[in-house]
């Protein structure tokens, strides 16, 4: 039975506080009717005895102590699902947003979840192909990781992501995949960039978007990654799908709890956040990954702006901690034009070593990434020497690395947003860079796979010379 | 036990739940709370008001439901059929938990920590009638291939024995009695319980002096742990805490390893689940996995449970200790630990110490490695025991100034300074062999039976450090003014310490045989890129040019040292021969 009341006695921020309350559950939902008519929505933080306390969704705007009615609906929040939902674009938490008809619920998911049973997953080990050289060549992406972005405020992380949406496949198969893309606070122009492009290539019929934009209830984004993934569960664990989760940007989500933390006047941890952020960033990012013995998988890309590219700022710094490596972008990168601008050797995906080698990818790939890798570390320390002490002071050696490194950034990286390259193109490409070293200074290589790969790529270099 | 009352709850705030008219309730016993029975920990009490910290999601809970006092604090269930099991921060079963519940974890759940069906083949090692008291062997049950589980007379029992007799016992069936001399008795079974926050008592306590090998060449040539001794992994996101974890999980020389997963990644427990059965142990050719006990409470299960985890991995590593074995107890994260210990606090409302944590964070990390140990275990017969931890701390940003670890170097005597640039130039393990320390390096002489060959370990393994320590001097002058201007010498010395870290230092966890070197074999590696050290020294005495003796072909032979297989040890050492025949080679042509 749904209780009204109208004994609303506090409003502070996002929050306020109802009396004389019967029977309130922690979490539950409420909602709020003011004098002018319309709705708001909100979430219980605390009860105690007869006092409850709760985050409004919408912001408190407008909202008086006498003339509101709270309605407690004795449930938690719920996001109603079917396979409707595909091609569909929501609000940050989960009412259609676009012309479309309403959704008729199959089923109601608690947004929150469950968390996964450790015995009951399945380790991620299926290599998804992205068609991005810095990804697929040296951090592999694998179906059930979450491998965030690490972006800052005028990188061209949108690119990235909407290129990932578009190119990810598995090698040799053709199973049904979808993209459930969480904006967070972005601009209007961001989150309409990424509708235009999965629109152009068709994709966005086996898209769901939840979109709480820069100008919508900064509140309402605590919900929206959660909503998100419980389509995304939906999708993947009981349609089967492979889902592909774009967080994008989880900065401002962390903001919106800070603000809601600093208005329950807790004790602030770091820079202001919250002391439970981690958790809290745990519980959203752990909700990704494979369960035995079901065909769909959960894998995701939140992206995050480091405030002063700072990566030891407590947002990265505790998603790194959680998610299973992280791709940086770089601005150095960016202002040489290169595209797009990966920074390859803070990058890092953990799971790499189980998604490639023979029977994946080839035999020659972790050799190879080490070889590429150690050699780009080489030439960038050389570019550095070589701004401090001009070119000409380098030794042969380094200015051999040197030429490798502009090179690598050159081809390697850059292929533009547009470019898809195939896993075997990437390879062969990274053998045709370390062409330019004698065999015995690829140290990081087995002789044998030197033998089989390099000679082809030594064969054209004379021919073109 | 006093009488308790059943109360009611008056607030919810996340993870912590007021009730009142909890009279007669203790700190720390363990309580049902709300319609869904979900379990929790009493933390204050105030009055007949108590707060209480619960190990599931409270949403749905609110004012006025029933919390029902369970009268007990929170305990393990200890005996066969531990090992091998994979369990949550509060001994649940995480494999029976998938078929009760599915494939998400959901609340209220109540799984006994051990199998209550199966049934253990149990042989008394001592005769009725004899007088028995607390920690005395009552015989022992072959658990898995490796694991012989001692059944052992509880804590606080003592008497005359009887009715033991051999044959196959379910956990709680009663295997013999014990009657005292006012004539009560005590029924025994294969289980017993313990509370998870006090330690369990020991006869007496030794200094640790004995190294526990680890397979892993920077730990055990340079840092090494002892057989309960304690040791910490500071560093960033990204520098392999968890892959130093998982190997020495691997490849540590003890017993029993447990293993505890705290607020950490799920991908990674599924890797440990999936890896450690097929990995053979190489000392008794076994899989690992039959001497393992994991626990997982990854970082998206309930915070409460979390900082629970730690204590209950801590109490099953003592129960084996007890039995007279060498236990390695891993924490990855004890930062995890300390977040949910702060996150308690704050819903509290307690005053907060630095960057939001209790005031008592320090005194709980310090009281937590104190139960490691080398002891002598109670009762007969008479045994040495020994548990060793090894936490992983998190530090936001890789900055040691921060609590935990600050809290954790206070007490700890080994330290493995990971670090960030280590990692980004692809060497793993990413251990800082200037700022890392072990207080148990005298002890490393010990691991050779030959004692000469013991001390030549530790010489060896001081003038590899003089030489690293070199390095890092001589690379700053190199930086200044170029590698030309330093004498020969320094070359030389360059050239080794470059060596030592990339041919015997640097380890890859995922090569089949690099993983895991054993004590003899790191022994000849070093002795081998030494012995090049001081034949270089020698022959540029002798005016050869430094080029002509780093171009060695000999010198591949050392760096593929590691990939040597241990049953090949004789190859690693004959390349001290061929590196005296090149240099002689080169010093006559010169």
């Amino acid at each position: 039975m749904l209780k009204e009341y109208r004994t609303v006695t506090e409003i502070a921020g996002p929050l306020m506080l109802v009396e004389g309350v019967e029977g309130a559950k922690y979490g539950q939902i409420v909602d709020i009717e003011i004098a002018d008519g319309s709705t708001r929505h909100g979430q219980i933080l605390q009860v105690e005895a007869d006092k409850v306390l709760v985050q409004v969704f919408e912001g408190t705007e407008g909202i008086d102590v006498d003339n509101s009615t709270v309605r407690f609906l004795g449930k938690p929040m719920e996001l109603g699902v079917s396979p409707e939902i595909l091609g569909r674009v929501f609000d940050g938490t989960g009412r259609p947003k676009d012309d479309g008809p309403a959704i008729i619920p199959q089923k109601r998911l608690n947004i929150n979840g469950n968390p996964i049973n450790p015995y009951a997953r399945d380790y991620p080990n299926e290599f998804i192909q992205t068609g991005i050289s810095t990804i697929d060549g040296l951090n592999p992406l694998v179906r059930g990781q979450k491998l965030p972005i690490f972006s800052g405020s005028g990188l061209p992380h949108d690119d990235i992501t909407a290129q990932l949406a578009r190119q990810a496949t598995v090698l040799g198969e053709g199973e049904a995949f979808a993209v459930v893309f969480a904006a967070m606070g972005i601009t209007f122009e961001a989150a309409q960039f990424f509708i235009n492009d999965l629109t152009n290539t068709g994709a966005i019929e086996r898209a769901v978007l939840f979109i709480n934009l820069a100008n919508d209830p900064a509140i309402e984004r605590i919900a929206t990654p959660r909503v998100a993934l419980t389509a995304a569960e939906y999708l993947a664990f009981e349609e089967n799908m492979h889902v592909l989760v774009i967080l994008n940007d989880m900065t401002n989500y962390c903001e919106a709890l800070r603000q809601i933390s600093a208005a329950r006047k807790e004790v602030p941890g770091r820079r202001g956040y919250p002391g439970y952020l981690y958790t809290d960033l745990a519980t959203i990012y752990e909700r990704a990954g494979r369960v035995k013995g079901r065909k769909g998988s959960i894998t995701q890309v939140p992206v995050l702006t480091m405030p002063e590219d700072d990566k030891t700022h407590p947002v990265p710094d505790l998603t790194g901690y959680i998610t299973e490596g992280q791709i940086i972008m770089s601005r150095a990168l960016h202002r040489k034009a290169v595209a797009p601008p990966v920074d390859v050797l803070p990058s890092l995906s953990r799971l790499k070593d189980k998604g490639i080698g023979s029977g994946k990818t080839r035999e020659d790939h972790a050799d190879l990434y080490n070889q590429l890798y150690a050699a780009y570390a080489r030439g960038k320390e050389a570019q550095e020497l070589a701004t401090i002490l001009g070119e000409a002071a380098l030794s042969a050696e380094d200015q051999k690395y040197m030429k490798y490194a502009n090179e690598f950034e050159a081809k390697y990286i850059s292929q533009g947003y547009y470019e898809n390259r195939s896993v075997f193109d990437t390879l062969d490409l990274g053998w045709k860079l370390l062409s330019m070293f004698e065999d015995s200074e690829l140290k990081r290589v087995d002789p044998k796979l030197i033998d089989k790969y390099m000679p082809q790529f030594r064969q054209t270099q004379t021919a073109e010379s | 036990m006093s009488e308790t009352s059943n109360g009611r709850i008056i607030k919810v705030a996340g993870p912590v739940v007021v009730a009142e008219g909890m009279t007669g309730a203790r700190m720390y016993d363990v309580v049902r709370v709300g319609s869904e029975n979900l379990i929790g920990e009493i933390v204050e009490l105030h009055g007949d008001k108590a707060s209480i910290q619960v190990y599931e999601d409270t949403v749905g809970i609110g004012p006025g439901e029933q919390v029902v006092n369970t009268g007990a604090p929170l305990s393990v269930e200890l005996g066969p059929g531990l090992i091998e099991s994979i369990y949550d921060g509060i001994q649940r079963p995480l494999d029976r938990l998938v078929e009760q519940q599915g494939d998400f974890i959901k609340r209220g759940a109540d799984i006994p920590g051990l199998d209550r069906e199966k049934k253990w083949h149990f042989v008394p090692k001592i005769d009725n009638g004899t007088d028995v008291g607390p920690g005395d062997i009552l015989g022992e049950v072959q658990e898995t291939t490796l694991m012989l589980h001692k059944i052992m007379i509880p804590p606080r029992v003592s008497g005359k024995l009887d009715g033991l007799g051999e044959g196959d016992y379910t956990v709680d069936e009663v295997i013999g009695t014990v009657t005292d001399d006012e004539g009560k008795r005590t029924e025994l079974k294969l289980m017993q319980k313990w509370p998870v926050r006090t330690p369990r008592p020991v006869t007496r306590r030794l200094a640790p002096d004995e190294v526990l090998t680890t397979g892993q060449r920077v730990v055990d040539a340079f840092f090494p742990i002892a057989k309960g001794g304690t040791a910490c992994v500071p560093g960033p996101f990204g520098t392999g805490k968890t892959v130093v974890q998982h190997q020495l999980a691997k490849w540590v020389n003890a017993d029993v390893v447990v293993y505890v997963g705290c607020g950490e990644r799920g991908n990674e427990m599924t890797d440990v689940l999936r890896e450690f059965p097929e990995l053979v142990d190489p000392h008794s050719g076994e899989p690992l996995m039959k001497r393992v006990v994991l626990l997982a409470n990854t970082s998206d299960m309930p915070v409460a449970a979390r900082e629970a985890s730690v204590y209950t991995g801590i109490t099953l590593a003592e129960y084996f200790r007890d039995m007279g074995y060498s236990v390695a107890m891993m924490a990855d994260s004890t930062s995890r630990w300390a977040e949910a210990m702060r996150e308690i606090s704050t819903r509290l409302e307690e005053m907060p110490a630095e960057e939001g944590y209790p005031a008592y964070l320090g005194a709980r990390i310090a009281s937590f490695y104190e139960r490691a140990g080398k002891v002598i275990c109670k009762g007969g017969p008479n045994r040495e025991g020994a548990l060793s931890i090894i936490g992983a701390v998190s530090p936001p940003g890789g900055d040691l100034s921060d609590s935990v670890v600050q809290a954790t170097l206070h007490v700890v005597k080994v330290f493995w300074s990971l670090q960030g640039r280590l990692a980004q130039q692809r060497h793993f393990p990413a251990i800082d062999w200037l700022t890392s320390y072990s207080f148990y390096k005298q002890y490393l002489s010990g691991c050779f039976e030959d004692k000469e060959r013991g001390e030549e370990m530790a010489e060896m393994s001081q003038e590899a450090m003089n030489l690293l320590e070199q390095e890092s001097q001589l690379i700053e002058i190199v930086r200044l003014v170029g590698a030309e201007s330093i004498s020969a010498k320094d070359r030389i010395t360059l050239e080794t310490s470059k060596s030592i870290r990339e041919d015997f230092l640097h380890q890859n966890a995922f090569h089949k045989v690099d993983t895991h070197t054993s004590i003899d074999k790191q022994f000849e590696m070093l002795k081998v890129i030494l012995h090049f050290h001081n034949k270089a020294l020698e022959a540029i005495e002798q005016g050869v040019e430094i080029g002509e003796i780093t171009k060695l072909a000999v010198r591949t032979d050392i760096a593929r040292a590691k990939f040597v297989e241990e049953k090949d040890l004789q190859q690693v050492v004959d390349i001290r021969k061929t590196i005296d025949e090149q240099v002689k080679q080169c010093s006559a042509v010169a």
